[in-house]
Order: structure tokens, then C-alpha cells, then sequence
């Protein structure tokens, strides 16, 4: 019985690992063919360089210098990064307040941010860009605003749930000490929220990095690209696409992401699985 | 309560300002060119780079992607930054946008041109346009590959002079299909392309065609309805072009430009429908210079025998008349530097090629283009030369429409029908669509 | 917590003492939220009535915008509303069903299932646009050998967007089924074991029931990111041939920019659209809610 079920796992251990390496097959492919002379990408994909088709890294320097990739990098860790913690800090406050100050006007704002989610940005897409423009928001800074606003419903609702486990008496204690809500905030329960900081931020920092269209619509994008718009801009903006180009930069923007993930796997994991319960 | 008030007016107030906010006006001049054709925008950023330069003015371009420039444009316009210089194709783009044109009349550039076939010239006298280049399109052939084929046993042909009609050249075209092997090409067509980044060269240019034959023959210069007389015209040139390429019709949908192009230019194809522009992406490959000819599209109209190749125009500039003063002033100083100094008149027709209609650049720059000689020995020759007319297209969609069509048609999963229902009813409503108000 | 009056009163005092503060924690994220969600839903709702083409010179025409939605010939838009609908629920199947099956297979006991939760969930972080190009690269390489193209016809495009879901959101959901079953009490499934139950029951009677809740999120998720899909189908396919791969997100997308006069008549499509999404999220939470109350 046990050697059967160890025979059992071996198997599945096999499996698996054809399953993994399939699975990996497509970014390999990117990378394989970012090696390549692009007259021969799109017309031998699966073919391994040879010295006929191999190019170096000039596919990489095309693509770069064709897309501006590190100051679209730049700017899309620029907006990551603030975004996330402007949603992390304001949002979190605005959950613990509506939370703890109970009227219309708060459960109001919790439905709204409720009903939020559920919104397609195709339904706001025209007229956020339009008040985007108006306001000046169409920058790297203003765009921090914009994902503030966009986002706050799905953060407020996830801090909000997890106030709700804080026992209040912690608070009230802090607050007989003499502290003001602020510092109560800032001392008491802002530590206590950590773990779902982490949630929040990895899920908004996934949806950010990766956005396409909300930053397209919005920035001034003969200033300002981010890496999927600089990417797709490679697919239009120059009459035909440079295959090329396209794979050095496609292998270009996996990278950071790949690092990250292997950094911070544990991290990201468990804030999806805690995200998804919450939600 | 009070709080709620409170509330209720500073949301009313972020929603106020959110639809009432009064653009803060920009300091000092700056151009932003909105730039239409894709092929040379690395060109154009250079030089806009090169005039920053020189007298620190701020020239932005951007570069709209193909098939989507009326879209970009539309959206640009109504952002607070707007373009400053932008393009119109003709008489029905101008009429979109004749109330963002500033009159040309007294500006350098419009004084400049060798002549007013070139401008946009309203009824009033003032001038919304000023064409910046001219082109020529045709069938691009490899003349190496060809002077091989007269050689070959029972060649149709063993000149280039022979082909002057459709029939002749289906029967060149078919006996070079049948011969690749022993030609080493892998079709007599490169692949024509139908990705939505390259499809204008047949929905488009190609189009064109028909289009020139029945306003010839019905003696107009533009129309609400378009009859489609030479639609079966049509089909047969795209019949000769998909049937005999180096791919399968079905693999069109994702062929590009590009494709198209490197396949004429490493000498896998011998013909390839484009233009004087595509000079650029076809040099320095296995094609030499001197091997390079263009040829007349002929679709097998009576008396197309003297027919020539298409030249015209579809670029005109425009200055934005609701941008800022300053910034009017500065895109006329920036037009005026880019066909009188010498950075801009080199880049002009030397990096990007073009042959220009302006008295400021002379011959001593007629662009090194062995595309442009053959354009100027078609006229020497006497060819009654093809007007461009596809700028009186109804409107982007349409050409969408017409494109999608006919890449159904060719890969067969849809019928040459509704090429010509996109063609003819698409046109009527496209139309009325485009002139509702 | 049992209240006494006494918190109850000191909890008062607090509301109190925390309610002046409503500028420093309130007002931020609620200006943001007015300008980046309140203002602009309102207004995009306001639009769907009128004809404009900049915000500024709006007229308002009724329900002229969503009367031309439907039947116009070169603007498929039944047709992107049926594709995604398919679309939607043949990914939502299929995702759920794989990665479940990945999961339970998982939570055994097996070599290296560190390392193949890692790898199925990495695709995940790498963003639609990407997504799109790679599958790009990788399917009509395929396809080259059948002379065809993912554009060829909208079957193919259906099918290789099915294919770039499933390679992005199978890990997602497997990590959230994982963390499910890993919470079933290891007794429950023993008990059942020695009541004689066989491994087709336990997984029918007791696994999936305790797993409601995942099951829940995961359609949840799935439905959403189906239905809301744009980036993949904008890189994948553009919506190639003839507007009949294009998902309705990007066709609400291609009315509004792509086409000139016509910006009213995508912002009518976006309400449509809205109103579709909410009446499927709130629908598919009811159901399965009360599956789970009924476990």
C-alpha cells in the first residue's frame, strides 16, 4: 500500500515537472528568439539562433532605445511605488474611521466603495481622462491621485474588514493615555494593520504595474510611458512592428517582475490567499 | 448634520472643479507635431531634437499608429496640450477640422510653394493646407530577377516595355509563379500583408484604382455615393497579388509590412506594391540600387496602356489655430527652419526622402531614390500619371471595413460580395455619417 | 463582545473624539475618490445621453446613443456580446476546474510542490500586454505549420485567448484552492474514511462542500476578469478579423476612439456594460452564497 501510494507520488512529481516546464516554455521562447535577427523571428520562431540568425544584444538596444525602456521603467516604479503608498496610508485611515464612526454619511462612503468594485473602468474611462486633463493630473505625480481614487474602493473594504477585528478596547486605552485619534492611529493601530498593508499593497502594486489603459488615457504620453505602453507604442508607432525589438524588450519587462516575485514569494502568496478571503 | 453639509459641498466642489478647471496657459512657444506617417518618425524626432538644439525651442512629435490617426488626432485636440501642427489627407479631412486651421496665406511655407495645386485653399482665399511631400506609388519590381526570367524558355515577355496591360502582366506574374524554382524566389508577389498595421497599402492605395477610373469616367473629382463600375477590376489585381505571393492567402491576416518588405528586399519576391517611401526599408539589403524599377498598376481598364504611376499627395500641414499665440508663432518659425536651413532641408529629402513642392529646396537635393528616378522616367515617358483620390475616402472606417473585407476574401472565409457591399453601401453611409451635421 | 452601558458610553466618547478628524482621515481618499471614481461615473452617465466629442460641448440627444448600438452593420457589437459571454464561460470553467484539480493534487503529499506552486502562479504578475505578445509569438508559430494565423479567424483568436487565461490564472486559483483545502480538518476527511465513504464520495461530500467559500472567490474573479478583459485582447488579436475577435471591452474601447461622432454611443455601450457586470457579480454572489449557508 505505502510503496504504491510513494510510487504514486513519484509519478506525479514526473508529471508535474513536464507540466512546469511547459509551463515556462513561452517566456524561454521570448527569450530564445530576442537572440535572433527579426527577419527570421516570425518566420522560424521554434528554431534556436545560429550564427546566420544569431544577433547578440542588438535586438536589446534596438528596443530600447526605440521604446525609452528605463525611463518607462522609471516612471512605472515611480508610479508604483507612490501609488501604493498614498492607497496604503489614506485608504487604511479613511477604513478605520468609517469603522469606528458610525452614521450615513460613513456607511454610505462603505457602499460606494462596495459598488466601486464591481464598476468596469470602460464605464469611466472617457470621462476620467477628460477630468484627469482638466485638473493636471495628467502627469506621473497627478496619476497617483487617479489610482488613489480608483482603487480606494476595493482597499477601504479590505481594511475595513480587518478593523472590525481590532478590539476596540486597545484603542480607548490609548486614547485615556491622552493620545489624539491621530497619534492612536499612527501608534496603536496602524502596527496592528500590517499584515493587510502587505495584502493591499501587493495586490494594487500587481494591478498598477501592469495597468495599461488607465495610464495611456490619462498621462501625457509624449512625456510620460510606462512599460506596457511602451511596449505597445513599439507595435504602432512605427508603421510596422520591429519583432526584434519587441522580444528584447518583452524579456526586458519580465524581468523586474520575475525578480520580484522570487524575492518576495512568500509575501505575495499569502496576500493573495488573504485577499481573496477578505474579498 | 453639519458635517454632512460640509461633506456634500466640498464633494460638489471637487465636482465642479473637476468639469470647470480653466487651463493654466503654457509659458514661452513650443510645437507639438502630430505626426502621420509612421516611417518617418524616427526622422522627425531627430530633427525635432536637432532644431531644440539649435534655438531652444521645445518641438514634441508624436507619431500616430497606422489606420489610427483621425482617432488620435480627435483625442489630442481635446486635451489641454494640444497639437500644435497636424495633418489633414486632403478636402474631407480638412473638413473635420477647416475651424482648428490658422490661414496660411502670409506664412513663409505656403509663399514657398512652387505652386497652388499644392495648398488647401478655401473659398475665401485663405489657406488651411500645405502639402509637404509628394509620392509615387506602383508595382516596385527587381529588375535582376526579371531580365533573368526573359531569359527563361517561353518567357511571355522579354522586356519590361511589353507589360503595359493587365492581361499581359497576370500572364508575367503567373509563368514567374510557376517558375519560382528555377528563378530561387518564393513567389512573384511579396505577401501582401493584412495586419491592421500594413492593410493600407491594398485597402488604400489599391483602392485607389477603381476609384480614379470611375470618377474619370464619370467626370467628377469626388462623391457622396460610389457606384463600384470597377470593382471586378479590383478583384482581379487582388486575385493576382494573393495567388501568387510567397505565402499561402490564409497566413495573411498576420503578415505584415515588414515582411513584405524584408521579402523584397532579401530578392525572395520580385513585385511589391508600395511607393517611393519604402526606399528606406528595402536599401542596403541583397537588392542593389540600380536593380530597383517601379511599374504602373494596371487593373485592366480600356486605353490603360498609357496609364502611369499614382502621385499625388495626402500630407498636408496644418497649424492649429486654438493653440496658444505663442505657440502658433513658434510652429511657424519651426515650419519656416525645416525647409530653409540646411539641417532641414537635408533631412527632408535626404534622411526622410521625400520630394517636396517647396521653391526653397532645389534640385541639388532631389533625394537619392532610385524609387523617385523611376517615378521621374514614367512622366518623361509620357504616362498619363493616376491622381491620388483615395483622399475622398468617406472616413477611417471605412477603409477599415473595405480592409477587413477583403482579408476575409483572401484567406476564404468570406465572400468578394461583401468587399463590394463595404465598398459601395459602406461609402453611401459613411458618408451621410460623416456629414450628419 | 458583551457591552456593558459603560463602554457603550466609552465607546461613544470615542466616536466623538475621533469624528472631528474627519479632514485628515476622511477627506483625502474621499477627494480622490470623487475625482478618480464618483465624478467621472456620474458624468459617464450623464454622456450616455448626450452626442459630444469633448466633455465640453455635450448636447443632450436621449436615447439617441442607445438606439444605434445595436444593428450597425460594421460595428458588431451583438456579436462581441455573445463572444465574451462564451468566452467568459468557457474560461471560468475551465480555470476553475484545472486548478482545482491542481490543487487537491498538490496538497498530497508529493516532491517539489513548492517549487510547481511557484511556477503555475508566476504568469500571473506579468502583465496583460506582455501576456499577449508572448502567446502571440508562441501560437502563430503553431498555427505557421497549418498555414494559418491566431487572426485567421475568430475560433482560433477565441481559443488562443482561452489558452493565455488558463497559462495566467490557473496559478492564481490554484493558490486560493490550495489555501481551501488546507483548511478542511484533517479529522472530517478520516471520519469519512472509516464511515467506508470512497474517494469519489469525500471529494463530492465533503471536500468540495468545505471549499465552498474558494469556490466562490475563484468564480468571482474569474467571471470578473473574463467579462473586464482587455490588454490580452488588444495584444493578442486586436480584435482581428474583422472586429470578430474583439471582446466587449475593447469594442466599447474601438467605438469610443476609433471612430469619430461616435464617442456617445460607446459611452452608451458603457453603461450597458456596467450594468451587465453588476447584475452577473451580484447574481453569481447570490447563488453561491447560499450554497454555502445550505452546506
Amino acid at each position: 500500500m505505502n510503496t504504491r501510494k510513494a510510487k504514486h507520488g513519484r509519478l506525479l512529481t514526473v508529471i508535474f515537472t513536464i507540466i512546469s516546464l511547459i509551463y515556462v516554455f513561452p517566456i524561454a521562447l521570448v527569450v530564445i528568439n530576442s537572440f535572433k535577427k527579426k527577419a527570421y523571428i516570425s518566420r522560424a520562431p521554434f528554431s534556436l539562433p545560429t550564427e546566420k540568425t544569431f544577433v547578440g544584444l542588438e535586438n536589446y538596444i534596438n528596443g530600447i532605445e526605440k521604446t525609452g525602456f528605463f525611463e518607462a521603467f522609471g516612471w512605472s516604479l515611480f508610479i508604483t511605488v507612490f501609488s501604493v503608498i498614498a492607497i496604503i496610508l489614506c485608504t487604511s485611515m479613511c477604513a478605520w474611521y468609517i469603522s469606528r464612526v458610525k452614521n450615513k454619511i460613513t456607511n454610505t462612503i462603505y457602499y460606494l466603495c462596495l459598488f466601486s468594485m464591481i464598476v468596469p473602468f470602460q464605464m469611466v474611462m472617457f470621462t476620467l481622462s477628460k477630468i484627469a486633463n482638466m485638473l493636471h493630473l495628467n502627469n506621473p505625480v497627478g496619476i497617483i491621485v487617479i489610482y488613489l481614487g480608483f482603487g480606494a474602493g476595493l482597499a477601504v473594504f479590505m481594511f475595513a474588514g480587518f478593523v472590525k477585528s481590532i478590539p476596540i478596547e486597545i484603542e480607548e486605552a490609548a486614547m485615556i493615555d491622552g493620545c489624539t485619534p491621530i497619534q492612536t492611529y499612527f501608534k496603536v493601530v496602524m502596527p496592528i494593520m500590517k499584515p493587510t498593508c502587505i495584502t493591499v499593497a501587493i495586490l494594487q502594486a500587481m494591478w498598477i504595474w501592469n495597468d495599461y489603459l488607465l495610464p495611456y488615457l490619462v498621462l501625457d504620453i509624449r512625456k510620460y510611458k510606462t512599460i506596457p505602453i511602451a511596449i505597445q507604442y513599439l507595435k504602432g508607432g512605427y508603421g510596422s512592428v520591429d519583432m526584434g525589438a519587441m522580444m528584447g524588450v518583452l524579456v526586458l519587462g519580465i524581468i523586474p517582475i520575475i525578480v520580484f516575485y522570487l524575492a518576495c514569494q512568500k509575501h505575495i502568496i499569502e496576500g493573495v490567499v488573504a485577499g481573496a478571503v477578505k474579498g | 448634520m453639519k458635517m454632512k453639509k460640509v461633506l456634500a459641498a466640498a464633494l460638489s466642489a471637487a465636482m465642479v472643479a473637476g468639469v470647470f478647471a480653466v487651463p493654466v496657459s503654457a509659458e514661452g512657444g513650443k510645437v507639438y507635431y502630430l505626426n502621420f506617417k509612421p516611417e518617418q518618425a524616427e526622422q522627425w524626432e531627430e530633427l525635432a531634437a536637432a532644431y531644440t538644439d539649435e534655438t531652444g525651442v521645445e518641438v514634441s512629435v508624436v507619431t500616430a499608429a497606422a489606420g489610427t490617426y483621425e482617432s488620435t488626432l480627435k483625442s489630442e485636440m481635446a486635451k489641454t496640450e494640444v497639437p500644435t501642427l497636424f495633418q489633414v489627407n486632403g478636402p474631407v479631412g480638412l473638413a473635420t477640422w477647416k475651424d482648428y486651421c490658422y490661414d496660411l496665406k502670409d506664412t513663409e511655407v505656403y509663399k514657398s510653394l512652387k505652386s497652388d495645386d499644392f495648398a488647401l485653399i478655401n473659398e475665401d482665399g485663405s489657406v488651411s493646407g500645405v502639402a509637404y511631400v509628394i509620392e509615387t506609388y506602383g508595382i516596385i519590381y527587381n529588375k535582376a530577377i526579371m531580365n533573368e526570367y526573359f531569359e527563361t524558355e517561353g518567357a511571355v515577355v522579354t522586356s519590361m516595355e511589353e507589360i503595359n496591360n493587365f492581361d499581359t502582366f497576370k500572364a508575367v506574374v503567373e509563368d514567374i509563379q510557376a517558375k519560382k524554382d528555377e528563378l530561387g524566389i518564393l513567389g512573384a508577389f511579396t505577401s501582401a500583408g493584412m495586419d491592421s498595421s500594413s492593410d493600407w497599402r491594398f485597402k488604400t492605395h489599391l483602392a485607389n484604382l477603381p476609384i480614379y477610373y470611375e470618377y474619370q469616367a464619370d467626370g467628377i473629382g469626388s462623391t457622396d455615393a460610389i457606384k463600384g463600375t470597377y470593382l471586378d477590376n479590383y478583384k482581379n489585381i487582388w486575385d493576382l497579388y494573393i495567388n501568387n505571393a510567397t505565402c499561402e492567402p490564409t497566413l495573411l491576416s498576420g503578415k505584415t509590412g515588414e515582411d513584405a518588405a524584408s521579402e523584397f528586399a532579401l530578392g525572395e519576391a520580385v513585385f511589391y506594391q508600395n511607393g517611393t517611401w519604402a526606399y528606406n526599408d528595402i536599401q542596403g539589403y541583397e537588392v542593389a540600387d540600380e536593380d530597383l524599377g517601379m511599374m504602373p498598376i494596371y487593373i485592366g481598364v480600356e486605353g490603360e496602356e498609357n496609364q502611369g504611376l499614382c502621385t499625388g499627395s495626402e500630407n498636408y500641414w496644418c497649424v492649429n489655430s486654438q493653440a496658444d499665440e505663442e505657440d502658433i508663432q513658434a510652429t511657424l518659425d519651426f515650419l519656416t527652419w525645416v525647409i530653409t536651413s540646411e539641417t532641414g532641408k537635408t533631412a527632408l529629402t535626404q534622411e526622410m526622402g521625400f520630394v517636396t513642392p517647396f521653391s526653397t529646396i532645389g534640385d541639388e537635393y532631389t533625394p537619392n531614390n532610385p524609387l523617385v528616378e523611376a517615378a521621374n522616367e514614367d512622366i518623361a515617358a509620357g504616362h498619363k500619371t493616376v491622381a491620388w483620390n483615395f483622399p475622398t475616402m468617406p472616413s477611417e472606417n471605412w477603409k477599415n471595413a473595405v480592409g477587413s473585407a477583403l482579408l476575409e476574401y483572401a484567406q476564404g472565409t468570406g465572400e468578394w460580395d461583401s468587399v463590394v457591399s463595404a465598398f459601395v453601401d459602406g461609402w453611401a453611409t459613411e458618408y451621410a455619417a460623416a456629414h450628419a451635421e | 463582545m458583551l457591552c456593558s452601558p459603560f463602554l457603550k458610553e466609552r465607546g461613544k466618547n470615542m466616536e466623538k473624539a475621533i469624528k472631528k478628524y474627519w479632514p485628515v482621515f476622511l477627506l483625502p481618499t474621499m477627494l480622490a475618490f470623487t475625482i478618480g471614481f464618483i465624478a467621472p461615473f456620474i458624468m459617464g452617465i450623464y454622456l450616455s445621453f448626450c452626442k459630444f466629442t469633448t466633455v465640453t460641448d455635450a448636447k443632450f440627444v436621449g436615447l439617441a446613443n442607445y438606439a444605434k448600438i445595436f444593428g450597425d452593420p460594421t460595428d458588431p457589437f451583438a456579436h462581441s456580446l455573445w463572444y465574451t459571454a462564451l468566452f467568459t464561460i468557457v474560461s471560468v470553467l475551465l480555470i476553475n476546474i484545472l486548478a482545482f484539480a491542481v490543487a487537491m493534487l498538490l496538497t498530497k503529499k508529493i516532491r517539489g510542490t513548492n517549487i510547481f506552486r511557484t511556477v503555475f502562479f508566476m504568469p500571473n504578475l506579468i502583465g496583460g500586454i506582455i501576456l499577449g505578445y508572448i502567446w502571440q509569438l508562441l501560437l502563430n508559430g503553431i498555427l505557421m505549420y497549418f498555414q494559418k494565423t491566431l487572426t485567421y479567424s475568430s475560433v482560433y483568436g477565441f481559443w488562443g485567448l482561452v489558452i493565455l487565461m488558463l497559462w495566467q490564472q490557473v496559478g492564481y486559483m490554484m493558490i486560493i484552492y490550495i489555501s481551501g483545502i488546507q483548511n478542511i480538518p484533517g479529522e472530517l476527511i478520516e471520519a469519512a474514511k472509516i464511515d467506508g465513504a470512497s474517494p469519489r464520495q469525500i471529494l463530492f461530500k465533503v471536500t468540495i462542500p468545505m471549499v465552498m467559500p474558494s469556490i466562490t472567490i475563484c468564480t468571482f474573479l474569474t467571471l470578473t476578469n473574463g467579462f473586464k478583459l482587455f490588454d490580452q485582447n488588444l495584444a493578442l488579436t486586436g480584435g482581428e478579423p474583422s472586429k470578430m475577435s474583439e471582446l466587449l471591452a475593447l469594442n466599447i474601447y474601438n467605438t469610443f476612439y476609433g471612430r469619430a461622432g461616435y464617442e456617445g454611443v460607446g459611452q452608451a455601450k458603457a453603461v450597458l456594460f456596467f450594468i451587465l457586470v453588476a447584475v452577473i457579480a451580484i447574481g453569481q454572489n447570490r447563488l453561491t452564497r447560499t450554497k454555502e449557508v445550505q452546506q
